[in-house]
Parts: C-alpha cells; structure tokens; sequence
C-alpha cells in the first residue's frame, strides 16, 4: 500500500506530464498555424489556409447541361464534366473545381481569376475541327484578299470531314525534323472520307481549320487509307501540346447554358478577409475578457482553453482543408462564444457545489461530472443544425455549417479534457481557503 | 408569496410572446418578406467608383438601353444596380458602357451575382427541407433524451416545448426582416437562411440545458414540491449559465456585426436577434408550456 502522500505525488507528476503536454502541443500546433513567426531560426513548411472565392475573389459559375436528347445521361454529363475540366485547366487556377450537381447541372468554381469574363467565353466555346479543301478559284480569291478585295468569300470549301470524326490526337515528334507534330487519329467513317478527299486532292492543299482559322495547310502526296493525319507548321511544342489537348477535349457532347454566375471583385475580397479577421480577434477579446472577469481563476484557465482551442481548429481549416469563406470565418468566430459554453456550463455547476458548502476539490469534480450530460446535450443539438446545413445547402453555406461543427467537435475537447487538467493541476489544498478566486 | 408572483411573470411574458411571434406572422403576410437575388432570381451587380461616382442621372442616362434597372448608391463610391437575370454577354455590355462614358471614374468590379429563377427556386424548396429536417432531428433527439420522464410527462411534450420555443426564436426575427426589408430594403438571403438554422440548434441546446435540470431534479427527487416549482427553480438554478452563454456569443456576434463588413452584417443581426430569444423562450415559452401540459395530464 503506498501512503497518501505517494498518491499525490504520482498524481501530480501524472498531471504534469499532461500539463507538458499541453504546453509543447499547443507550441507547435502555434507554429503550424502562423510559421512566420518563427521562419528565422527553423524553417517550417507553410500549409497555407485555403480561401473561398468570396475572399480571393473569383467566380462560381452553374451550367446546365440540355440532356433531352441524349441516351445515356450520366454518361453525357460526365462527358460535359470532362471536357470543361480539360479548359478549365488551362485558366492557370490553383485548384479549380468542376463539379456535376444532380443530374443535369455542372459547377464551376474559380477562385482567385483575373479575367471572368474570358474564362466565360473559353469554358462555353466549342473548338471546331474542319478538314477544308480548294476551290477552282481558290488562288484568286487568296489573291484578291492580298489586296483588301473579296474579303466575305471563303477561298476554301468545307469536306464534310471535321472533329466529329477524330478518334484522338496526340503529340509527336518527327524524326527527321526533330519538330513537334500532332498526329491525328480518324474514326472509321472519318478514315473513309479522309480516303476519298485525299485522292481526289492529290497534290494539292487540305488545308486544317480550327475555330476558323487555317492552322496548317500540307499538301497530298498520296491516297491515304489508315485514317491517320498529322498537323505540321511552325509551332513552338508548347502550342503543339495546348493544340492536341484542345482537339482531344473537343467538343460538348451537349450543348450547356450558363444560369448562374456569382462573381467577387479582388479587392472586395481582400477588404471582407481583413474585416472579418479584425472581427474574429475583437470576438477573441470580447470572450476572453468577459470570462475572465467574470469566473476569475477557472475563467483565466478556460482563457486558455479557448486559446489551445483556436489553436486546434485552425489547425484543422490548415489539414483537412477546409475552405474559408466569409460564412465560414462568421461560423469560427460564432465558435468562439459557444466554445466557452461547456466551461459556463461546469464553472456554473462548480460555484453552485461551493456555495453548498463542499470542499473546493469535490466541487470541481461535481461540476464536470454533473454538467457532462448537459454540455453534451447542448454540443449535439447544434451539431444536428451544422450537419443539416451542411448537406442541404450550396457552398457558400457550407464553409458555415463545416467551420461550426468542427468548432462544436472540438470544443467539446478543449473545454473538458484541457480545462479539467489544468484545475487539477493549480486546485491543490492551496487554494482550498482562497475560494474567492472561484 | 414569492413563487407565485414568479408564477406571474410567466403568464405575462408567455403571453407577450405569443403576441409578439403573432404580430411577427401578420407583419410578414402584410409587407412580405423582400427576398435576395439568390431566392428569387436575378442579377445585381456591385460597383465601386475609387475617383468618386458619378451623378445617378449621368448613370441612367448612360444606361438608357436596358429597360428595368434600378440603381441604388451604396456607401459613398459604391452602386448597386440589380434588373431581371442579365446574361453574361449584357453584363459585359453594362461594362463596357461604364468605361465609355465615365472613363476616369476609377471604375470598379467589386460584386456581381446573376441567378437564374430555377436555381432560387430550388434554393427556397433546399432550405425549407433543411429547416423541417432540423425540426425533426430536435425533437427526436430531445424525445430519446428524455423519454425517462414519461411518468411525470408525456413523452412528446419536452420535444413539442422546445418546437415551439424554436418557431418563436425563428418567426420573431424573420417579422423582424420583414419590417427591415420593407423600411430600408435590407434582403433575405441564403445566409439568413444559414443564421436561422444555426439559431435553432442554439436555441433548442438552450431549452435542452433547463430541461436536463427538470429530467435531474425530477429523477433525484430532490424537490417534493409540485411540478411547477420544480421547473422554477431549475430555471433559477440554469440562469446564470443560460445568461452567461448567451453573452459570449452575442459578444462574438456583436464584434461580427460592428467588424464583419457589410455583406456578413444582418447575418449578425437575424443571429444576435436569434440566440437572445432562444435563451428568453426557454425560460418563457418551452417551461411555461410543460408545466402547462403536466396540469393538463392530470
């Protein structure tokens, strides 16, 4: 049997491991939130926080597609999906996102784009293929066009053979040449009509149009059967790759109309990231302070509770990621107030135990344990709002609904396990006639 | 003497609240609720002239192309115009406009929001089915956490009280909103929604709190007195922390609401209108009603 004395002793080196814990935990969790602050002396790598487009500015974009004629739609809508995906890509947008939404819609966020309004025309244009031969007075009109003369005739005629009849295209390089080429596959039906143009233009020019503009103008050697062309001229390799992405990203399968658009200006951006930022740390203040005065010495330690808090959660905006939006930051700093609402909850029920006479360290245990059920309570009806508002919503609403629940989640930990330790901790016999400071 | 006069001031303030939560309803019907773009469809945009704006008339004159429009200053550079939906090919065209006629304007995309009528259609059927969800949950919640009070109680009545506490907590700010909307045009937007939603997990978390007071003093028999007593004094015992929460969180609220900006600003509000009620309807709605519900199981 250990004496009583052995027992406070374990309990107090237990609790103090704890306490270290805490400490060194919460140091580091400081450094990953903010590694500026100590980038001088080690370096940490930098997660940054992902920002909504209400905050980078950008542009959320809704497109429905028109599936009333196609067969398999799911399908359609995937094709839809990819081809934007494709574009999309090359706006040079960190993390773009293209979405399919019930079964006809496609979403299309943004963030941080400069010009919406391009990014608008690229996502909805439809790059159009042609294979176009000459006409008997092709020379003439190439000549008159030289002079400013007959600029509305077209001195080629279509072929009937255009992207609908690619299979793919891809980049390759020629051997003797050592130039990039794109080289294009024909589907069977394309292969026969390629076939018959080829033969009946032998030595003369097919030229390749895209989007109406002549890209490349080879001359027929010969008969070609297998389907397979290949798009030489001056290009540079990267031309060459945006040109065989864009062939093999080709068309919509279906036509799509844009229905809604929410686009946020930069500036306005970065003024409601920094207004919402002062909020959040005028709201910190506000809470601490009132705790503080309020509860005296468990409102300095749920002080710091909240503070391991913010510190925890901002940490896990950083990992997940989740992305802020104004709502979302609304949801954090809403968090705050009710972060504290566990520790009111047991202060409340440990200064009712005192006032009834107990001993300070019976009071303290009578306020966590009795409270429990109603902290608990209390955190899953909120929970039950964020999930709801969570999954019934658009994205705007989400950011909220996520930055509240992980907000309750956490602190429901921060609020017990780590207020509970550190009263342990400082609630020694000491304080047992110092009951004025609870 | 005492508990009787407390008994009072239930009454009353039972009373006030239901006129309030019913002149809330009559001013809705009456001035209607003025619904943003997002639920209605629409399109506004926001401009910010950084060289100062323009005269409202010059503006107009500009515009006079499109039929419609409805220009509002906001702030001292700022101007919002909203019309029906205006596709992507006008907005440009409004644009462009602008920088021809006021080209040293300093002219400023800040906003623009373009919603088609389906998709506001389908965002009001969304947040309908997300409130009654909420409701659902509630009170299945409530009537599994408390369903060992079936002797005193029936079982659905702790799950009903704190129902209609939250209607009460969610009508009151909407004729609110209502009144805002009609006197100063303020708008009701998805983020309303969002407040009114997180208002009810709040608040019903508030009436949870008291209600777990009456399931421990009933269960621990601690009081022998009747039900309304019992009730009483676990609002006495529950108001320090009901007021004490409250506080903090409207103290957040109240520093999103001065610092947030202008977008988040009524979202502060319908919430800070919100969370006060759910801590006064737990007190003078969902209580009064149990006891009320206890006499008549008798």
């Amino acid at each position: 049997m250990r004496s009583k004395s052995e027992y406070v002793l374990i309990n107090f080196v237990k609790v103090n491991y704890l306490l270290i814990g805490i400490i060194v935990g919460s140091l580091l969790l400081f450094v990953f939130v903010y590694p500026q602050s100590v980038n001088k002396y080690v370096s940490v790598p930098n997660v940054p926080f992902r920002l909504g487009l209400d905050l980078l500015g950008g542009t959320h974009l809704v497109y429905q597609a028109d599936l009333s004629k196609s067969e398999n739609k799911s399908d359609a809508m995937q094709g839809v999906r990819d081809v934007i995906e494709r574009r999309v890509n090359f706006f040079g947008v960190a993390e773009p996102l293209v979405q399919i939404s019930g079964t006809d819609r496609l979403i299309v966020e943004l963030a941080g784009i400069s010009d919406v309004n391009e990014a608008i025309k690229r996502i909805g244009e439809t790059p159009f293929l042609e294979f176009k031969e000459t006409k008997a007075d092709t020379q003439a009109i190439f000549d008159a066009q030289q002079n400013g003369q007959r600029l509305n005739e077209d001195p080629l005629q279509s072929t009937g053979l255009n992207g609908k009849h690619l299979k793919r295209a891809a980049v390759v390089f020629d051997q003797q040449t050592y130039q990039s080429q794109v080289s294009l596959e024909l589907t069977d039906e394309g292969a026969k009509l390629f076939a018959e143009i080829t033969k009946r233009n032998l030595g003369k020019i097919v030229a390749i149009v895209l989007d109406g503009e002549v890209i490349s103008t080879p001359v027929v050697q010969s008969e070609i059967k297998d389907g397979n062309a290949v798009i030489t001229g001056k290009f540079t390799p990267a031309e060459v790759k945006l040109l065989a992405t864009r062939l093999n990203s080709g068309a919509l399968p279906v036509p799509i109309t844009l229905i809604s658009q929410q686009t946020i200006g930069a500036s306005l951006g970065a003024e409601s990231l920094a207004k919402s930022l002062k909020a959040g740390v005028y709201g910190l203040i506000l809470v601490a302070v009132f705790m503080m005065l309020f509860y005296r010495l468990p409102g300095v330690v749920s002080v710091i509770a909240l503070v391991v808090y913010v510190l925890i959660v901002l940490t896990i905006y950083k990992l997940i990621p989740v992305t802020l939006t104004l709502a979302g930051i609304a949801g954090f700093i809403l968090s705050l107030g009710m972060a504290v609402d566990a520790n009111v909850l047991i202060f409340a029920r440990m200064r009712e135990e005192l006032k009834a006479g107990k001993s300070l360290r019976a009071s303290m245990h009578e306020g966590f344990s009795r409270a429990w059920l109603s902290v608990r309570d209390s955190h899953v009806t909120t929970l039950i709002g964020a999930f709801v508002l969570y999954a019934f919503t658009t994205s705007i609403v989400k950011g909220f609904a996520l930055t509240l629940g992980v907000g309750v989640l956490t602190s429901l930990f921060t609020a017990t396990v780590v207020t509970r330790n550190i009263l342990n901790l400082i609630g020694g016999p000491k304080l047992e006639n110092k009951k004025w400071l609870f | 003497m005492v508990v009787l006069n407390m008994y009072k001031i239930y009454t009353i303030m039972f009373w006030v609240s239901i006129l309030l939560a019913a002149s809330a309803v009559v001013v809705v019907l009456v001035f209607g609720l003025r619904l943003g773009v997002d639920f209605k469809g629409g399109s506004v945009l926001e401009l910010e002239f950084t060289n100062g704006r323009p005269e409202i008339e010059a503006i107009q004159k500009s515009l006079s192309d499109f039929k419609d429009l409805s220009l509002t200053p906001s702030g001292t550079n700022g101007l919002m115009i909203r019309t029906g939906e205006l596709s992507e090919q006008n907005h440009q065209i409004v644009l462009s406009k602008f920088k021809t006629a006021f080209p040293s304007s300093g002219l400023e995309e800040r906003k623009f929001d373009s919603v088609g009528p389906l998709i506001g259609n389908e965002l009001k059927n969304k947040s309908i089915t997300a409130i009654i969800l909420v409701l659902l949950g509630v009170i299945i919640y409530i009537a599994i956490v408390f369903r060992r009070l079936s002797g005193v109680l029936p079982f659905w009545a702790m799950g009903l009280a704190a129902i209609v506490a939250l209607i009460h907590d969610v009508v009151i700010p909407t004729g609110a909103f209502a009144l805002l909307g009609y006197f100063y045009g303020v708008e009701i937007s998805a983020v309303f929604v969002a407040a009114a939603l997180t208002v009810l997990g709040y608040s019903v978390s508030d009436t949870v709190v008291v209600f777990d007071r009456v399931r421990e003093n009933i269960l621990r028999g601690r009081f022998k007195d009747d039900f309304g007593t019992v009730v009483h004094k676990s609002i006495m015992q529950t108001l320090t922390r009901s007021l004490n929460t409250t506080f903090t969180t409207l103290l957040s609220l109240i520093a999103i609401y001065l610092f947030g900006g202008e977008s988040i600003k009524y979202f502060a509000l319908a919430m800070i209108m919100g969370i006060f009620l759910g801590a006064y309807s737990s007190i003078f709605v969902a209580s009064p009603l149990l006891v009320w519900w206890n006499k008549r199981a008798r």
